[in-house]
């Protein structure tokens, strides 16, 4: 693992020879190999049904790879221990495509589970869920369930809950889906922040605007083979951000794990 | 506001309608199972009190025509009698006489006039020193020597029999407890695997968000603590009224065929102590389900 050819930090995700099938059909992933370093932004994009999903969910732990091996933060999650994965994915940050949102749970505490899971203290929760949902603009959702609140404040719910915990990686699975360019921008805003803090961000995405926006580097994903590209040149200007109020930056509190970034 | 609802809405499952009532069963049951054993103990410790201490010598009438084997028979007695007491040990013997013996016929044999010519064996009731060993054995021997047609009885045939009887309640009772045991964590085990079934995408997301086995068990193990000892409750609730209602019935017969099986505080603390048992089963053995099924998982 030292000898990778990146440059001197260590690579936050690796892969290698990397295969996904389910059951006995076809492998969606085939000898996938890449290393992501920390702190980087990368968008993941691909034909729709090429399989961005699923290598997000081999990211995320949530499925093993077939074949091949994957090593989180250095430590390879094909072989780790059932009981050392609660650990590591505390430390990730997930938007998922169908929000997987509790229907039951206000809004409030739909953000709240990922500090309530590790065990924060409910002063701290009551101190920061409140602050970063009225950042994301739900100051007056906070106590309606998902089902009442429209697919848009279901998304920024989701990535309140994704970006609470302060993750050292974060993925959001089509963050942008059903919201117009200029929403999409707003709400990207907060995982540009995360990143300047350190952390490192996975988008996947098929909204060229956006990609051209950030013009980051793409994972690009190819009847189950993965390249990555350089960012797409804005070969027109990027989107404007009307000019609003001024945006503070968020209020990213209360780790599960005091660790500075 | 921050909500107070679990994360897991187990409260509103169905599970959590139908087991507090087959929970309530199980109570009932292993409930009256305990207190017949306890009551069984209870008669059976009365007796032992009333007889252990005592023993009764039996002498048979001697042969003869009545006047002679009357005489006969007193004479028996009356050796016995000095016997007995000159036995350490033996603080009193008092034979039955004639009056009270054919008292105790009567009921059996019908009006005293009949069998007062018949030849009835005598009865001296003994009265032994707590604290005193008496070899029985030894003094049935000096007996049968001395008196002809004497024999001695220590009531434990008797009482072993009724022992044996006794025991066998309680063999019972335990057999009810142990399947009523079994039957309520096959319940609560069946319920849990039920609940991680319908839960299984709210457990699913919990885990990636970095939630432990612990986390989602500890919410599981409380929901069936309360559903047990909601159950237990209504099972006790159910019991109490029938254990009463036969203590009831039982002082009521007559003659004093059945001793007074009242049961006392500390059986009732036993009894108060089953909702608890209940709940403490449900809890870990829903805990333990959990974490069994979540260790399949990823």
């Amino acid at each position: 693992m030292r000898q990778d050819h990146l440059k001197m930090a260590e690579p936050v995700i690796r892969f290698e020879s990397v295969g996904l099938r389910y059951g006995n059909g076809p492998e969606i992933l085939q000898d996938i190999s890449f290393s992501l370093e920390r702190g980087s932004f990368h968008f993941l994009t691909g034909e729709s049904g090429a399989g961005k999903t699923s290598i997000l969910s081999l990211m995320y732990l949530a499925q093993r790879p077939t074949r091949g091996m994957i090593s989180l933060f250095g430590t390879d999650v094909t072989t780790a221990r059932r009981s050392q994965l609660p650990a590591i994915r505390r430390r990730l940050g997930v938007v998922f495509q169908d929000f997987r949102l509790l229907d039951h749970l206000s809004a409030l505490d739909n953000v709240a589970l990922p500090l309530r899971v590790a065990g924060v203290a409910e002063s701290e929760i009551k101190r920061h869920v409140p602050e970063l949902l009225s950042w994301v603009g739900l100051a007056d959702f906070m106590n309606s369930k998902p089902p009442t609140l429209s697919g848009g404040q279901k998304q920024r719910v989701a990535i309140a809950r994704a970006v609470i915990n302060r993750p050292e990686i974060l993925f959001a699975d089509e963050p942008t889906g059903n919201v117009d360019d200029r929403i999409a921008l707003r709400l990207l805003r907060l995982f540009v922040e995360l990143n300047r803090l350190g952390t490192t961000i996975i988008i996947a995405t098929h909204n060229e605007a956006i990609v051209r926006h950030y013009r980051q580097p793409r994972i690009h994903l190819v009847g189950g083979h993965l390249e990555i590209l350089e960012p797409l040149a804005g070969k027109e200007p990027p989107i404007d951000l009307t000019p609003g109020p001024p945006v503070p930056p968020p209020p990213f509190g209360g780790r599960g794990h005091g660790r500075d970034l | 506001m921050f909500g107070r609802s679990a994360d897991l809405p187990l409260a509103k499952d169905a599970t959590s309608r139908f087991l507090p009532w087959l929970i309530a069963v199980m109570v009932f049951l292993a409930a009256v199972a305990i207190a017949g054993a306890l009551a069984t103990e209870v008669v059976v410790a009365g007796w032992h009190r009333d007889i252990s201490g005592t023993i009764t010598v039996q002498i048979m009438p001697a042969s003869g025509l009545a006047e002679v084997s009357r005489d006969g028979t007193d004479k028996r007695v009356e050796t016995a009698l000095r016997i007995l007491e000159t036995t350490p040990g033996v603080t009193s013997a008092r034979a039955l006489d004639r009056d009270k013996t054919a008292a105790l016929l009567e009921p059996w044999l019908g009006s005293r006039e009949v069998f007062e010519d018949l030849p009835i064996p005598r009865l001296i009731d003994v009265s032994l020193a707590p604290d005193r060993n008496i070899n029985l054995d030894a003094l049935s021997r000096r007996l049968s020597e001395s008196v002809p047609g004497a024999s001695l009885d220590d009531h434990q045939l008797w009482l072993g029999k009724l022992v044996r009887f006794a025991y066998g309640l309680e063999m019972l009772a335990g057999t009810v407890i142990g399947l009523t045991t079994l039957a309520l964590t096959s319940t609560v085990i069946y319920a849990t695997r039920t609940g991680l079934a319908v839960h299984f995408s709210v457990i699913q997301l919990l885990h990636l968000i970095g939630a432990q086995n612990e986390y989602v068990a500890r919410q599981f193990a409380a929901s069936s603590t309360w559903l047990g000892l909601k159950g237990g409750l209504i099972g006790m609730t159910l019991a109490v009224p029938a254990i009463l209602g036969i203590g009831g019935l039982s002082t009521r017969i007559e003659g004093g065929l059945v001793p007074d099986v009242t049961l006392q505080f500390h059986h009732w603390l036993i009894l108060a102590l089953l909702p608890v048992a209940a709940a403490m089963l449900a809890r870990y053995t829903a805990k333990f389900t959990v974490h069994r099924t979540l260790a399949k998982m990823l």
